[in-house]
């Protein structure tokens, strides 16, 4: 064995952080061997035996769309037909029904949509707010496009949602922060620095935000690893992100087409967000895209928290996945695997049953 | 010395025995079904599937044939079997089954893999002129037919001994049989779930009387219902020492039982944790089985993958129009390609081998 493997070995044995050209080498490592090291970091920075979850709901506000990314089932472009903006009855709807279902907040976000104004926004983050649930919102392509649409600085705009209620920011939109590969697959979105910019910008003003990761299309091994770093390298200035959530890329009815990773690379994935993302608290299981058994197996991988209930999940199911699970699916999955289930909200605090 | 990755001090005397090549007691199984660390438990499979197989991991080119549905035995588990006359009772004429042949006669088939209920009413030449009409169709395929449980039924309603029987299905064409109906051992499982069907005694009589005929088998155990940890140890144990005498086993799979639209629907079915662990404990306590087979029709393509990496080296093959699992439900696709077997096997960090029904390897 190599003096280098040796140093990795050990790094990984006490801990340490990896630099670059250390965290691509984890590739080479076996997969229960990651998930072995992975696991021991989970336990590091989570040492409580349980496994979180959100009872909340997705909502999708409109699926118009200027941004035409090659990897999405989910959007129509403007005039387009079968394009939607929710009208106020079916959002209260399905306010009413998450609320009946016990969830402490919306999982909001929709396309690109040129033809809503400001206000719009506001009043559906206050609208949700005053529903007595918490607004999880706007993946940073629409904070930025927003940003764009209206002139005001992110920090402006951010700060306005914020006044109307906005609790944290979800994670997506980051496909892989990598320009080369955003180039080919979302050329009409934001770049990697300004999904970042959208991220500090929010973390400075005390907002919580998470971080995503879609892979598995044209995107090396090194690209995901750089893709970590830039998580990484943000989170030692601002300590904003609660989670991170690696998924693999669907490609049923989609420009970009391709077949999806499997569960092994869907596993040594999430296994190495783990070891490089030593700043990050937590790391989410994606049952939608793996199904509930992948993801059971996932919390032996490094994962510590399950996602969430969705109710409804529109994004991934337009490529023709359509796992579902109920509240009672989710805990049982998280006993049979030996931990406790936790509900916390969107924030990462845990919740009282 | 201690092995890198396990957490679980209480693997490490086995470690130690798996090390030395020294068989697991019954003790061995109870550790290893009781310890919290998956991934120690698959460490130690890996141990034992790298020494037997190095990286190789081995699939077939087959085709499934469930000639009927029509079976006296109506076990609890089973979404498959109906009474003679019941809604959604099917069986096959021989020229339905031809024809099933001849529509696949032009792609590389190497085995057919035939499995029906026990009829009340076929006579025993049905099944000798399936055989024989298929072979005659297709020469060079192997025929994996008739579970132990198919074949002692037979026996009795042709009044003939296991072995007489046996011997005919092989000259008619029979080249091996699968391993269904193995079910767990265990009396108070089976007077539970499976009053009516062939005892754990017959079932090994039979495979036993087949490996004495030079025709190979495989084995099963269904888990994941209503057997405890010591009847599943118990199975493997019984398999072993039937493996000791006649050595005619060449794999071993463990099927995952699936509830739906069987008698025993209000249960969930074990958890992938629970199917990697079976798995594994499966290649470990088994040290004289060749092969672990992850039958992707049950465990699911993604899972099937993953246990590559737990002690398994064969996930079977591309199937089409498989029956019995996906009447209870399961969600699997009917078929794979032999280009999504390859690509699952490599993407789990091993080498893709097609093998034929005896495990020769097939040229590429």
């Amino acid at each position: 064995m190599s003096g280098g493997c040796d140093t990795l070995t050990e790094k990984l044995a006490v801990g340490a952080r990896l630099v670059f050209s250390e965290a691509c080498r984890l590739w080479d490592l076996d997969l229960l061997e990651l998930g072995n090291w992975a696991d021991r970091v989970r336990f590091r920075l989570n040492p409580e035996p349980r496994v979180t979850y959100v009872i909340d709901r997705n909502i999708n506000y409109t699926n118009i769309c200027v941004s035409a990314c090659r990897f999405c089932a989910f959007f129509r472009s403007p005039g387009a037909a079968g394009g939607y903006v929710l009208d106020w009855d079916v959002l209260s709807a399905k306010l009413s029904e998450l609320k009946d279902h016990g969830g402490s907040g919306v999982l909001l976000q929709g396309g690109l949509n040129p033809d809503l104004p400001l206000s719009y926004y506001l009043e559906l983050v206050s609208f949700i707010k005053n529903s007595g649930l918490a607004v999880h919102g706007f993946s940073p392509p629409e904070i930025f496009f927003l940003a764009e649409q209206t002139g005001l600085s992110l920090t402006d705009l951010i700060r306005r949602l914020m006044n109307a209620g906005l609790s944290s920011i979800p994670g997506g939109g980051a496909e892989i922060l990598v320009d080369r590969v955003r180039r080919q697959v979302s050329p009409n979105k934001c770049g990697s620095s300004q999904w970042l910019e959208v991220m500090a910008a929010a973390h400075r003003q005390g907002l919580k935000t998470s971080a995503t990761m879609m892979f598995g299309h044209l995107e090396t091994r090194a690209e995901r690893v750089e893709h970590l770093f830039r998580i990484r390298d943000l989170q030692d200035d601002t300590g904003g992100f609660t989670a991170f959530i690696p998924w693999t890329y669907q490609p049923g009815g989609t420009d970009l087409k391709g077949e999806t990773k499997g569960a092994v690379e869907y596993l040594k994935t999430l296994a190495i967000s783990r070891l490089v993302l030593d700043n990050v608290p937590h790391l989410q299981v994606s049952w939608v895209t793996q199904g509930p058994k992948v993801a059971q197996v996932a919390l032996k991988f490094g994962a510590d928290d399950f996602g969430s209930t969705m109710l409804e999940e529109n994004v991934v199911a337009a490529t023709g996945v359509g796992f579902r699970l109920q509240r009672e699916e989710i805990e049982t999955l998280i006993r049979q695997a030996g931990y406790e289930p936790q509900v916390r909200d969107h924030r990462y605090h845990l919740l009282p049953e | 010395m201690n092995m890198p990755g396990i957490q679980d001090p209480a693997l490490q005397p086995i470690y130690e025995k798996v090390a030395a090549k020294q068989r697991l007691s019954r003790e061995d199984g109870y550790t290893l079904f009781g310890s919290f660390d998956l991934l120690g438990v698959g460490r130690l499979a890996q141990m034992v599937r790298e020494r037997l197989h190095g990286n190789k991991a081995y699939y077939i080119y087959n085709q499934h044939i469930n000639y009927s549905n029509i079976c006296v035995n109506g076990c609890k588990f089973c979404a498959f079997g109906r009474k003679a006359g019941e809604a959604g009772a099917y069986e096959m004429s021989l020229p339905e089954i031809f024809i099933k042949v001849e529509e696949r006669a032009h792609e590389p088939i190497t085995e057919i893999h035939i499995v029906g209920g026990c009829h009340p009413d076929l006579p025993f030449t049905y099944y000798l002129d399936m055989l024989k009409g298929i072979k005659a169709r297709r020469p060079e395929v192997h025929l994996q037919a008739f579970t132990a449980v198919e074949v002692a039924h037979l026996a009795q309603k042709a009044e003939m001994s296991v072995a007489d029987t046996l011997s005919a299905l092989k000259d008619a064409g029979l080249g091996s049989l699968p391993g269904g109906g193995a079910e767990v051992f265990s009396p108070r499982v089976r007077s539970s779930l499976c009053p009516e069907k062939l005892s754990p005694e017959g079932w090994v009589e039979v495979a036993q009387a087949a490996h004495r005929l030079d025709l190979n088998t495989n084995a099963t155990m269904l888990y994941g219902h209503m057997e405890s940890v010591a009847e599943r140890v118990d199975h493997l144990v019984r398999l072993r020492e039937a493996q000791d005498e006649t050595g005619g086993f060449l794999a071993f799979i463990p099927l995952a039982f699936h509830p739906a639209n069987t008698g025993l629907s209000e249960l969930t079915g074990p958890s992938a944790i629970d199917d990697l662990k079976t798995l594994a404990i499966s290649r470990l306590m088994l040290d004289n089985f060749p092969h672990i087979k992850a039958f992707w029709v049950m465990l699911g393509p993604k899972l099937s993958q993953i246990s590559l990496c737990f002690g398994v080296d064969d996930v079977d093959g591309t199937v089409m129009e498989e029956r019995i699992t996906h009447m209870a439900g399961a969600q699997t696709p009917q078929g794979l390609t032999r280009t999504q077997l390859q690509a699952m096997i490599r993407e789990a960090g091993c080498e893709p081998v097609e093998r034929d029904t005896l495990y020769r390897v097939i040229a590429a």
